[in-house]
């Protein structure tokens, strides 16, 4: 029966002239310009476009645009495939390639239809009841092959060749559909002089206009429509777009929409236009226009290939020229599906009408009458008939039926080899709810529509439940005119239309066979949720619509619910005898459609993911062969390999060069914040655990910084510049949190304080040289200051030129040489690097890296905050309350120290570790514990914070945190290692190197 | 994404053009009175937070704009904004009325001692 | 006794088109007094009542629940289930928890889906290298089943994984959890429900508390929108929400409300098959059994009561996790959704006696409570029937906020999922 259904003529929206080729499952199918994929395919004659999800039950073409759930294709090869698009959606360009989903190895020849024979052992919610035994078996045996047959298309393969991009917008009105409500109240704003932005998700505006009927002021709705949709292109505060789906609504009115720029023509990409485009719209006003969706019903095996929506069979007429069949039934409880009957009979195809109402005596079912179709009233579809595997339907049932009646009692057959149903039309209001609008229920629509919402967002025409063409136009216009901020009332139109009759719900139909026994009524056709397993769930106390959901998986389809949503509700209705209303909705999510991974990271990616931080002598280090490290946001040289050297041995040799030439580091990244006005020094010692308001002009000090709970944060060396200006040092990644930490503490508790706090990180490049050769090179740099011990004694400042550069020499050492950090601006960074590099040459001055830093700094047993301590640690237990200070009365984190387990017995405390063999060197993080036991558990004492081998000393250090350590001086303890080795390690105290200092004061 | 709007240099924008910076209005015990501080009174100003479903009153601060920081009531459910004031202020009288449970013992409380000192 | 599911219960209804299952809870009125009563019929009070009736024998007791089971972050989150922790306390509970989890189908006789597909936590720099090291020796000496890996072995174990050693942050090694996985939330908290019904503990839906009664020092009753309920101990477990129902009892608590984010993708055929998290960028992913990407972030920054969150948290994440896997850049977000999330100054649970005698109190699971239910409800019930803490609870009481014994996971340099 697979004859093409292409009609002979008509098809507002194809160019027959243009002829368009591509492949659907590797065969050849053609089409013309303007078709989906689900008219181009349909034309063909294939009506199967994929299986279901648990049933893998053929399905065809059920929609018309994004509500579409059952034809789901993927297009396009290899890293370009995109999976699960709507077929309805897909417009055809040459050389596509679209496959159908979830089926093995064929459409028509589907392993996975076994489960269809098998679903009577099925139903919803039937894994929560079996697969448990044996206990394994759920992760090896059950869950696999359920993830295997789940799923519906394949991942790409590979990276994403194209490109996306975001735009912020901020407009006055922005109007959400391109429809007949759309297009009035975006010209009623657009008049007043309001910025306005369109959106539409369709190639073209008008949404269902063209299959609506009527006129306004005598034009067809096709041609008002595009006349509007002229006017709105050519308006200069007006932006119209396309292809546009508005896929959420958050607070404070922020819109995002998501464009396809490029996906129906990928010849774009070529010219650099991004594939997806995000708009992030903040807009005054939202007027929501999106229209309605036609719902289903739920008759026995409704989701035969070939029973489609009224409104879709109708549109694939009007807008392709392609014909749903034959020979159909239009099965509705409205007027409004009269219209395809009307149309269809119009093409020349053959139909019928079953309306389940006991009378049809509105317009439309007279024209229809009048025109020969023949229209039974109280009557339902009570059976499907199809070919084996259920792929053609070859006829139906129809039977005499009464509102409320369960069971078939007089039946006859029909032909036909589709159906086109309509169970009524729902507001599209997903857009509404997403930010908490309220909605009610309407009798008269049997759906939900908009009520109040606390933001600025309208509905209007269909969206808000008003289905007269003369009502929406007016609607339409009023909010356009009013929201536009200056309330010059647009004329409205003159609209002309027949007059529809109310509809009748129907949430069941009876059929053939006893009452609801191995039918299968489809409610959520995707993920194969039936209006048994709805029943089945209230049954067995799932009875929050929530857990309905959540228990037979309705509504949680690719389509969330669009089609399902009301029918499912209405099931659940009768089942537990509440009304809809009391029964409830499940929550709108965003976003409305699915939309792109890729459109959310935008320009994000790759290069623009997290931008590195480079200091002003980055590509140096690159130049001469570093290996980096990501540091907050910084990338450091690691270290300076030359050919041939390892990285270890390329550290070993930094750190020797340090101890005995001279090193040269690059110690940019350092945070550099100045504090400046005459309270600064009484705000250091609220920041400081230490003094510094005794600080002499020209001194460096030590500081240590906590936060309220007691725990070290930071730490750095900073100089007094003046009697009223410091600069702090912070740690690589402190700067930007330090300064904003102290403006926090400026700004909101010590608001009296005069002072200014600038963070000045990247206005200075900063270097150590570094050891007993360093004051040789400076010297060499023709410095305008006195370099002797005694002029420039360790920890001073002094601030004063090297031949032309500008500096500031701080005379400070992390290394436990003699060292000077020289800071220059940054701009000058380069060229005193490397004149630096060439002065030291013959000293022997070499660049060292991050791991011979830390290295250096543990052979002395200095600390670095976030090795040594972790977010945990107090400053007594590092062993420095020296540096607490007992004389001032008040600064952050003292009174926490106060708390009973910070001071309590048994805290872990900073020790320095000796392993009993030299050569082993204990893992980072590595724990030791009380007693060593065959197995664990062990209980644990502490853990190791730093551990290297350090070439100064020819063996391995480390520094642990050990409870109760620095009483356990000169203890061996244990750590067992994975495998099995325990390691033996003295307890000692942590200045491994140099340990009176005497290299420092040199 | 909320809109918020500096009240010292009159920024408006996005929520990630500011920093959020948690509860307004709570009392640090030891810039006042170090030496007597209790245990209490310190978890207190730590950790316990006034937490309502409704109108809650916070920090925020101008990130990307002045760099100050402000203070904001704000609706917790609906998310709307009803004032935004200066870090050393309270807020609007009119909000204050609108407080309700912990935040309107707080004002009652706050007021009654400006009121006195 | 309710009649057991099974494959043969199954085979046999399906005769008879599954017309004769039962309910798998009642829906009773409340009675008048309960020895005790938990608030909130989400997993964690669920599980308290399960085992206050198991293993306490305590079956005259009602679980109030002001919306429907299960319905608050018991089935909005990510269901990462593992119990890698830092700290001795944290991995006693979470251990506890995932090794009920182990067999929670068979005890519940209800599949709860657990899958330990493995639980992978991405080293992207060496500060997080250095900190997931520590947190390895620390977890093998506790005795969990957790290694860490390779790059190679990241890349065989996640082959989607984005391998390029010149990528932001290359892969550096990861800490792997094999027996960590995923489970089935809603199943978790139905099962639960379903046994604790079994066991006669009324579970009362659609019963908001207004009020706690006390006299003296003492609890004595709950008033709901159905009417007084007599009962001397009260366990409240209401995560987001338990700010508001403490202040009924003059309890104020160390909490803080907020939004945290989750979404899926459409569903697609298998293409990761373990938990992946990566914490330098702040993201996470996993696939369901339905074939959506599972995906997690971070909180906003701002205390949020409306269960939708902002977008900014989530585009970060994405935009990592579009790093991390670049094949998910052509697969489409399908829902997002928001949770409130009760986050405590450490970032730890709560699990405690209150100032309020007969008055107990579960929450600030914050991000990861899902993981915990059964341990959380173990030692809860434990403590309520009782009267003293647990000893896995005891370092999670109320205490430790004035003692200064924080319980900071941060330290790991893991988000607490």
């Amino acid at each position: 029966m697979s004859k093409p259904y292409r009609l002979g003529s008509g098809g507002r929206l194809v160019d027959r002239t243009k002829k368009v080729s591509f492949t659907f499952d590797g065969k050849s199918v053609s089409g013309f310009q303007g078709d989906t994929v689900a008219s181009a395919v349909l034309a063909s004659g294939q009506r199967v476009f994929g299986r279901s999800f648990k049933y893998h039950r053929p399905r065809g073409l059920v929609g018309l645009g994004s509500e579409e759930m059952n034809a789901l294709v993927g297009v396009g090869l290899g890293a370009r495939h995109e999976p699960n698009l709507r077929a309805t959606q897909v417009e055809i360009f040459n050389g596509m390639a679209a496959v159908s989903q979830n089926r093995w190895p064929s459409l028509n020849w589907d392993v996975g239809a076994i489960n269809n024979q098998l679903s009577r052992f099925f139903p919803g919610g039937f894994y929560y009841k079996t697969f448990m035994w044996p206990q394994s078996f759920w992760k090896h045996v059950y869950e696999p092959f359920i993830r295997r047959a789940a799923g519906l298309g394949k991942a790409p393969e590979g990276r994403d060749p194209d490109s996306y991009e975001q735009i912020h917008v901020h407009c006055d009105v922005l109007v959400i559909g391109g429809g007949i409500a759309g297009l009035a109240a975006a010209e009623a704003a657009a008049a007043n002089g309001a910025k306005v932005v369109i959106a539409d998700e369709n190639p073209q505006l008008g949404g269902l206009a063209d299959i609506s009927g009527g006129a306004i002021d005598s034009q067809s709705l096709v041609d008002w429509t595009a006349a509007k949709g002229a006017k709105l292109y050519a308006a200069e505060n007006v932006h119209v777009l396309n292809r546009t789906t508005v896929v959420g609504h958050w607070h404070h009115n922020f819109v995002m929409l998501f464009e396809r720029v490029a996906d129906h023509d990928p010849a774009l990409l070529s010219q650099g236009v991004p594939r997806h485009r995000l708009w992030k719209v903040r807009a005054h006003q939202v007027i929501l226009a999106t229209g309605s969706i036609e719902r289903p019903i739920a008759f026995a095996n409704n989701d035969r290939p070939g029973v489609m929506l009224a409104s879709a069979a109708r549109g694939m007429v009007e807008r392709y020229g392609v014909a749903p069949g034959s020979n159909g039934v239009v099965f509705t409880n409205n007027d409004d599906a009269y219209q395809t009957a009307i149309v269809l009979k119009h093409a020349g195809v053959g139909v019928r009408v079953a309306d389940s109402r006991a009378r049809a005596e509105g317009a439309l079912p007279s024209k229809a009458r009048e025109m020969g179709i023949p229209v039974d009233t109280g009557s339902v579809i009570s059976a499907v008939n199809t070919t084996w595997g259920g792929l053609n339907i070859t006829g139906v049932k129809i039977a005499s039926y009464r509102k409320g009646q369960g069971r078939v009692i007089k039946e006859t057959k029909a032909e036909a080899d589709f159906v086109a149903m309509s169970g009524g039309w729902n507001p599209a209001l997903h857009l509404w709810c997403h930010n908490g609008g309220k909605i009610r229920f309407d009798d008269a629509l049997q759906a939900f529509r908009p009520d109040k919402h606390h933001d600025h967002i309208t509905a209007i025409g269909a969206a808000n439940g008003h289905f007269g063409l003369h009502q929406i136009l007016e609607e339409a216009y009023h909010a356009g005119s009013k929201l536009s901020g200056h309330g010059n009332l647009h004329p409205v139109p003159t609209a002309q239309q027949a007059e529809e009759r109310p509809l009748e719900p129907i949430w069941f139909a009876p059929a053939t066979g006893k009452y609801n026994e191995g039918n299968k009524h489809f409610i959520d056709y995707q993920n194969d949720v039936t209006a048994a397993d709805l029943e089945l769930a209230q049954r067995e106390g799932y009875e929050s619509v929530e857990h309905t959901k959540r228990y037979t998986t309705f509504g949680m389809a690719t389509d969330q619910g669009k089609t399902s949503n009301i029918n499912g509700l209405g099931v659940i209705s009768e089942a537990s005898g509440k009304t809809i209303p009391e029964v409830g909705i499940t929550t709108f999510r965003p976003p409305y459609t699915p939309f792109s991974f890729g459109s959310v990271a935008g320009v994000l990616t790759k290069d623009l993911f997290l931008p590195i931080r480079r200091t002003a002598i980055y590509q140096w280090h690159v130049d001469h062969g570093a290996v980096f490290e990501p540091v907050g946001q910084w990338r450091r040289a690691y270290t300076y390999p030359k050919a041939g050297e390892t990285n270890h041995q390329s550290i070993d040799r930094e750190i020797l060069g340090v101890r005995n030439k001279v090193g040269l580091l690059d110690a940019s990244t350092l945070g550099k914040i100045e504090i400046k006005g005459p309270d600064a020094a009484e705000f250091l010692d609220r920041m400081y655990t230490n003094m510094f308001s005794t600080l002499k002009i020209g001194k460096c000090r030590y500081g240590l910084m906590m936060n309220e709970l007691g725990f070290l944060t930071d730490d750095g060396v900073t100089v007094r510049l003046s009697d009223d200006h410091f600069l702090m040092h912070t740690t690589s990644g402190g700067a930007d949190r330090i300064s904003a930490w102290l403006e926090e503490w400026l700004q909101t508790e010590w608001t009296h304080y005069k002072v200014f706090v600038t963070n000045v990180t990247e206005n200075w490049s900063q270097f150590a040289i570094a050891g007993p050769r360093a004051r040789d090179v400076l010297k060499k740099l023709d410095p305008s200051f006195d370099l002797s011990n005694e002029a420039l004694p360790h920890m001073s400042f002094v601030e004063g030129k090297l031949g032309a550069y500008p500096v500031r020499v701080y005379r400070i050492s992390f290394s436990g040489e003699l060292s000077y950090e020289v800071a220059t601006p940054s701009s000058y960074g380069l060229g005193l690097w490397k004149d630096i590099v060439a002065a030291g040459a013959e000293f022997g001055l070499e660049p060292y890296g991050t791991e011979a830093l830390h290295v250096l700094r543990a052979e002395k047993g200095y600390i670095v905050v976030g090795d040594e301590t972790d977010g945990t640690t107090t400053p007594i237990d590092v062993g420095l309350e020296g540096l607490v200070s007992k004389k001032k009365a008040d600064f952050l984190g003292k009174r926490s120290l106060e708390q009973s387990f910070l001071k309590g017995p048994n805290r872990k405390q900073l020790v320095g570790l000796l392993t009993e063999d030299p050569n082993d060197v204990l893992p980072d993080g590595a724990y030791a514990v009380r007693h060593v036991k065959d197995k664990p558990p062990m209980e644990m004492i502490g853990q190791v914070t730093s551990s290297y081998r350090s070439p100064t000393l020819g063996r391995s250090i480390a520094m642990a945190l050990i409870e109760n350590g620095r009483n356990r001086m000169g203890e061996t303890i244990s750590f067992p290692l994975p495998g099995g080795k325990v390691v033996r390690a003295k307890i000692t105290d942590t200045v491994f190197y140099d340990k009176e200092g005497a290299k420092l004061n040199v | 994404m909320l809109v918020v709007k500096c009240p010292v240099c009159g920024a408006e924008g996005d929520e990630t053009d500011f920093h959020a910076g948690g509860q307004a209005h709570v009392r640090r015990p030891a810039t006042t009175d170090p030496a007597h501080v209790t245990d209490e009174e310190q978890r207190d100003y730590l950790f316990i937070r006034i937490n309502p479903k409704g109108l809650h009153f916070e920090r925020w601060r101008c990130d990307r704009g002045c760099g100050k920081w402000f203070h904001a009531a704000r609706d917790t459910v609906t998310m709307e904004f009803k004032a935004f004031y200066g870090i050393t202020e309270l807020p609007p009288m009119d909000v204050i009325a609108q407080a309700k449970g912990q935040w309107a013992e707080y004002f009652e409380h706050r007021l009654k001692s400006e009121h006195k000192a | 006794m309710k009649p057991r599911y099974s494959v043969f219960s199954l085979a046999r209804n399906a005769m008879n088109y599954h017309k004769d299952w039962e309910r798998a809870w009642r829906s009773p009125a409340p009675k008048e007094e309960y020895d005790a009563v938990i608030v909130g019929a989400g997993g964690h009070g669920l599980a308290t009542a399960y085992y206050l009736a198991k293993n306490h024998k305590m079956t005259n007791i009602a679980v109030v629940e002001k919306g429907w089971l299960g319905g608050g972050n018991t089935g909005r989150n990510t269901t990462i289930i593992r119990s890698n922790y830092l700290q001795d306390p944290s991995i006693a509970i979470y251990e506890l928890a995932r090794s009920l989890y182990e067999d929670l189908s068979q005890d519940l006789n209800y599949n709860v889906m657990f899958s330990p597909r493995g639980v992978l936590m991405l080293c992207q720099t060496q500060h997080e290298f250095r900190a997931f090291q520590r947190t390895a020796h620390a977890n093998r000496l506790a005795g969990l089943d957790c290694r860490m890996v390779t790059p190679q072995e990241v890349k065989e174990i996640v082959p989607i994984i984005n391998d390029d050693p010149n990528c932001r942050y290359p892969i550096l090694g990861a800490y792997y959890q094999p027996r960590g996985g995923t489970g089935r939330h809603d199943a978790v908290a139905w099962g639960y429900a379903r046994g604790a019904d079994a066991m006669g503990v009324d579970i009362i839906q659609n019963c908001e508390v207004t009020g706690i009664e006390r006299d003296g020092g003492k609890v004595v009753g709950l008033e709901t929108t159905r009417g007084v309920i007599k009962t001397k101990k009260i366990g409240v477990v209401t995560a987001g929400h338990v700010s508001t129902i403490m202040d009924m009892a003059g309890v104020r608590m160390p909490i803080e409300s907020q939004c945290l984010q989750a979404l899926v993708s459409e569903p697609i055929k298998p293409v990761i098959d373990c938990v992946v998290m990566a914490n330098t960028v702040h993201g996470y992913m996993s696939q369901s059994d339905k074939g959506e990407l599972v995906i997690g972030g971070g909180t906003d920054p701002y205390k949020n009561y409306s269960q939708r969150g902002s977008f900014p948290a989530l585009e970060h994440t994405v935009a990592a996790l579009v790093e991390t896997f670049p094949i998910i850049s052509r697969l489409r977000m399908l829902r997002l959704w928001g949770g409130i999330v009760d986050m405590t100054g450490d970032r730890s649970p709560i699990i405690s006696k209150t100032p309020v005698e007969g008055l107990y109190v579960n929450c600030g699971w914050g991000t990861g409570g899902f993981k915990a239910i059964p341990g959380s409800g173990w030692v809860f019930a434990d403590t309520i029937a009782n009267d003293r803490p647990h000893p896995i609870a005891e370092p999670f009481g109320l205490n430790r906020f004035q003692e200064g014994r924080l319980i900071d996971e941060s330290v790991a340099a893991a988000v607490a999922h």
